[in-house]
């Protein structure tokens, strides 16, 4: 399946990405209206430190330990896409214990949030990659772990 | 075909069921519970009394899931004995259920201690399963005085289910500290004084040495007037389903690593069972709901031939946070430290021969499973930029090659 990939090489650390992010899941028309004066909860995060710097966003993990751990059963993969279903989800964050790669947060309204691959939002693929201008972020097939 | 039966209905039950349909998609499964309800997550009975969920929201899985896996449950009937000869479950019924293979997930039971005067006591309760929470929901009033024996997991997530639709609520422990299981001293300060701020009170190193039909007497003199008692001191593993079958038993039920027992054709998972926790290198039961889906996965791709792997990486593990302060824990608190704490932020890892063993974070809990992850996989800390990994969970710390590989890599 396709998936988001990083290569920290060509990362900028521009944060656009996050910002598309951040746009994308708003629900809202208008980039400037949706982001200014706002504190923006992206769910994919920039790790920055000296001259590096990288995307890290859900992995969709063939074996999820957020899936599998998940208390409530509000996180479901549906077709490959790790999926919260918010109104399930009680933010005991078992999930935020769970996830290996530090992609699952918290949000504003009391269960967690991540990248679902913008399946749920207007964009109908993964923001982040179009808005990139580097490509660092790529959305590609790259096979499974056997 | 393989002829499929599970006691028990809950996440192991779940895992199983979800285990076996990866490898067979044909053999029947039946679900045998004491309980009447369709599957339902234990953990979020707290939450259903706080409102924050509520029956429908609650189900572990959709109102389908049986039918879609095809699955006969018997709901509302318990299983009496297994003949491991005969290849039967006989219940408290007579009926008799023939299986191929087994999985017993039959959890665990609340703790009673014996105390002088329990007798006449009208309003009490213990908070395990759905049933236990609508029985204690039906009592409350906001008049309500309640008495929490057991200042654990399971109490205090009760007090802060109950805490505002009640007038008081008093806890009780025999411990020095409350949460002793997942929390260190300054942990356990912080929190007690963070649930005191929200109205609870604490008795600790204390316990009830006498109940009054309206008050408790405790051992330290003092007199705790209530009208309902929760009694949440602890639980115990429902292991003699096993145990009366000739099957091998200690504190829990004994199983390797397939999840199976010594008995053939019966496996056994979650929280009647023990672990193998990596971090002490000891068997213990660690009743987590996690560890319980997991191993009622691997049992199940086990029992239907398939080529699953060993679960062979349990640890304690526990995210839980009270009237919106988070706390996730870890592993084992073994070796050297580092801690640092500012307000109601804590935060203290444990490392021994180049390991992470354990950690406690409270308050800012982000990116945690980037530190249970160095702790289950036994990452050697030379390999990371400790300063780094210390400041906080990042992958930043890790070397630019296990970057990449994280990033970039095929999904694992």
């Amino acid at each position: 399946m396709k998936r988001i990939y990083v290569n920290e090489k060509w990362c900028l650390g521009c944060h656009l990405c996050e910002y598309y992010c951040a746009f994308a899941n708003s629900g809202e028309d208008n980039m400037a209206k949706a982001l200014k004066d706002v504190v923006i909860h992206p769910r994919i995060r920039i790790e920055q430190q000296g001259n590096v710097s990288f995307a890290v966003s859900c992995r969709h993990c063939e074996e999820p330990l957020c899936v599998k751990g998940c208390i409530s059963g509000a996180l479901t993969v549906q077709n490959g896409v790790i999926s919260i279903d918010s109104e399930k989800c009680v933010g005991c964050y078992t999930c935020i214990l769970s996830c290996p790669y530090g992609a699952i947060m918290p949000s504003d309204t009391g269960a967690v949030q991540k990248c679902e691959l913008c399946t749920k939002n207007k964009e109908g693929e993964p923001a982040c990659v179009k808005g990139c201008p580097n490509k660092a972020i790529v959305f590609e097939e790259r096979g499974e772990v056997q | 075909m393989t002829r499929y039966v599970i006691i028990g209905n809950s996440a192991a039950a779940v895992g199983c069921v979800e285990g076996i349909r990866q490898v067979d998609r044909e053999g029947p499964i039946t679900i045998i519970s004491d309980e009447p309800h369709h599957t339902y997550s234990r953990p979020l009975i707290s939450y259903l009394l706080e409102g924050k969920t509520d029956r429908v929201r609650m189900q572990y899985r959709g109102a389908d899931f049986y039918e879609k896996n095809g699955v006969t449950p018997l709901l509302g009937k318990r299983a009496a004995s297994i003949d491991p000869e005969k290849k039967s479950v006989t219940l408290t019924s007579g009926e008799k259920i023939p299986y191929d293979k087994l999985l017993v997930a039959a959890g665990s039971r609340p703790f009673l201690p014996p105390t002088e005067g329990q007798e006449t006591v009208k309003k009490a309760f213990t908070f395990m399963d759905l049933d236990s929470a609508l029985a204690l929901e039906q009592a409350l009033t906001p008049a309500s005085r309640v008495l929490i024996v057991g200042a654990g997991l399971i109490g205090l997530k009760c007090a802060e289910g109950i805490a505002r639709r009640v007038n008081t609520i008093t806890v009780v422990d025999m411990a020095d500290r409350i949460l002793p299981s997942i929390l260190d001293e300054a942990g356990s300060k912080l929190v007690q004084e963070h649930l005191e701020e929200k109205g609870l009170t604490f008795h600790l190193s204390d316990c009830v040495a006498k109940f009054e039909p309206d008050a408790a007497i405790l051992k330290s003199g003092q007199r705790v007037p209530f009208d309902i008692l929760v009694t949440a001191v602890g639980v115990r593993p429902n292991t003699s389903l096993i145990g009366d079958a000739g099957g091998q038993v200690r504190r829990g039920v004994v199983t390797d690593a397939f999840c199976r027992t010594s008995l053939p054709d019966v496996y056994a998972a979650g929280d009647c069972v023990e672990s193998f926790d990596i971090t002490t290198g000891q068997e213990r039961v660690l009743a987590l709901l996690p560890n319980a889906y997991m191993q009622g996965e691997t049992a199940g791709i086990h029992m239907a031939g398939g080529e699953g792997k060993p679960y062979d990486r349990a640890i304690p593990m526990n995210a839980i946070g009270f009237f919106g302060l988070h706390i996730i824990t870890a592993g084992s608190y073994q070796g050297e430290d580092v801690r640092m704490q500012k307000g109601k932020t804590y935060k203290r890892l444990f490392y021994q021969d180049d390991r992470l063993k354990g950690y406690i974070l409270i308050g800012n809990v982000e990116r945690a499973g980037i530190y249970t992850s160095l702790i289950r996989e036994q990452t050697p800390l030379s390999s990371l930029d400790f300063d780094l990994i210390c400041e906080k969970p990042q992958l930043m710390a890790f070397s630019k090659r296990a970057r990449a590989k994280a990033l970039s890599g095929a999904a694992g």
